[in-house]
């Protein structure tokens, strides 16, 4: 289990690195909704080795309020305001 | 059985966010970045979840992975089109070496009859 929360993590240090480096701002925005569906699985996995059901209702939390936050980025980006 | 059934959903998810990852540094374009990175990352992490049903079997942890599986297939193209569509309209360049834009041909299409 280890070798793979390893992986995970190498995975987010590359979303990482395109949230610092990505030359528009849709890149980053493209960076930050991966990254939040790589922590959800990442909270599965967690789930796995300690056997609680804590982690997976972080998971499903955070699954939606990332859909949320990359709705009102993308609006954002669009250049329109939040009640079009 | 269940738990290698569940390893081996485990390794093909990994594999799935790894190159899904890759994608997203390695690619040109902010388009092709998102065509990788949001189908890959997305089925990579179904599987993953769908391993969790398998390793605990349906109790509270398997039953919210699979609500967790609805959310993020559901949540996650919906986000990628918002963004592919945010960034079109702000103007954002293809890449050179793109042979067609589709889009911009349709809204063209649309502001003509307008």
């Amino acid at each position: 289990m280890i070798v793979f929360t390893s992986l995970l993590v190498f995975c987010i240090f590359l979303c990482l690195y395109r949230v610092g480096k990505g030359p528009t701002a849709p890149d980053r925005t493209v960076a930050i909704d991966i990254l939040g569906t790589l922590v959800v699985g990442f909270c599965a996995i967690y789930s796995i080795i300690t056997k609680k059901d804590l982690y997976m209702n972080i998971g499903i939390s955070w699954a939606l309020l990332s859909f949320i936050g990359t709705l009102a980025l993308a609006k954002y980006l669009e250049g329109r305001g939040f009640d079009e | 059985m269940n738990e290698i059934i569940g390893l081996i959903l485990l390794i093909i998810g990994i594999t799935f966010d790894v190159v899904g990852c890759i994608g997203l540094v390695r690619l040109p374009d902010i388009y092709n970045r998102l065509q990788a990175a949001t189908k890959c990352v997305t089925l990579g992490t179904c599987m993953i979840l769908l391993s969790v049903v398998f390793y605990t079997g349906l109790n509270s942890i398997g039953v919210k992975a699979l609500l967790c599986i609805w959310f993020v297939l559901i949540t996650s193209p919906t986000g990628a089109h918002a963004i592919a569509r945010a960034a079109h309209r702000s103007g954002i360049r293809l890449w050179e070496g793109s042979i067609m834009d589709k889009y911009a041909d349709d809204r063209e299409g649309a502001e003509d009859i307008a």
